[in-house]
């Protein structure tokens, strides 16, 4: 079998904005089941995706919980959260639903820099 | 050089899709391939032929269903995203075909280089 390619999901918008980011999070579940190697990177306003104690609800929308759970399961482990955009958002030290590994903006650019491909989200 | 697409973004949300569509038959006219064009989240729009702009602007469906007729590009729409948005077969324009996720990742797979559109 040829080598896994390496996806790198680009999340950057709120879990609530146009509801994609479930369905982002479905196709980075879906990836990593095809044992390609999976990076999820929250930037922007898409770090809120990843506060923890989100009740969405009420307003009919999914939580991404779920999909988060998957990822041991999966052997999904490169997460990562820019702490850039954390500090930008006051978001420094927020309990989060997963445990994603802050990286500084720099160290990201060299990330995507090695991947096979980059999936803006 | 062949090439996968992945297609988030609605005809009238944004420029990505007419983007995507620009980018795939410059890659054709050029000799490349299309491996696959993978419709998701608002990207399904691109396959609703139920879609019908006025007289004079440009219809991004009819587009697409050219492509796949005229130089066999395979068009798939991803099923849950589609119906969530009311896409089935029944309004599926021509050329398009309903798939999912795995059709996606498979032509990740298959492809020199993925190019995403959207988000």
């Amino acid at each position: 079998m040829a080598r896994p390619k390496k996806l790198a999901f680009l999340c950057r918008r709120a879990p609530l904005d146009g509801g994609n980011a479930a369905e982002i999070l479905e196709a980075v579940l879906i990836a990593a089941a095809f044992d390609q190697e999976v990076h999820i990177l929250f930037v922007d306003d898409g770090v809120y995706q990843l506060v923890d104690g989100q009740r969405p609800d009420p307003i009919g929308a999914r939580g991404l919980e779920g999909g988060f759970a998957e990822f041991a399961d999966l052997d999904i482990d490169h997460v990562w959260v820019e702490r850039e955009s954390l500090a930008a958002r006051g978001l420094a030290g927020t309990k989060f639903a997963f445990d994603a590994a802050p990286v500084g903006r720099a160290e990201i650019a060299a990330l995507l820099a090695g991947m096979d491909a980059v999936i803006g989200a | 050089m062949k090439f996968a697409l992945f297609v988030t973004d609605s005809p009238h949300g944004g420029q990505a899709s007419a983007s995507a569509f620009a980018f795939a038959s410059a890659a054709l006219d050029r000799g490349h391939g299309i491996e696959r064009v993978f419709f998701y989240c608002e990207g399904v729009h691109n396959a609703n032929r139920l879609a019908a702009p006025p007289g004079g602007e440009r219809s991004q469906v009819r587009e697409w269903s050219r492509m796949a007729a005229e130089r066999g590009v395979d068009l798939a729409v991803c099923i849950n995203a589609g119906l969530r948005r009311g896409l089935r077969e029944v309004n599926l324009a021509p050329g398009f075909r309903i798939s999912g996720l795995g059709q996606f990742v498979e032509a990740a797979i298959a492809a020199d280089r993925l190019v995403s559109f959207g988000g």
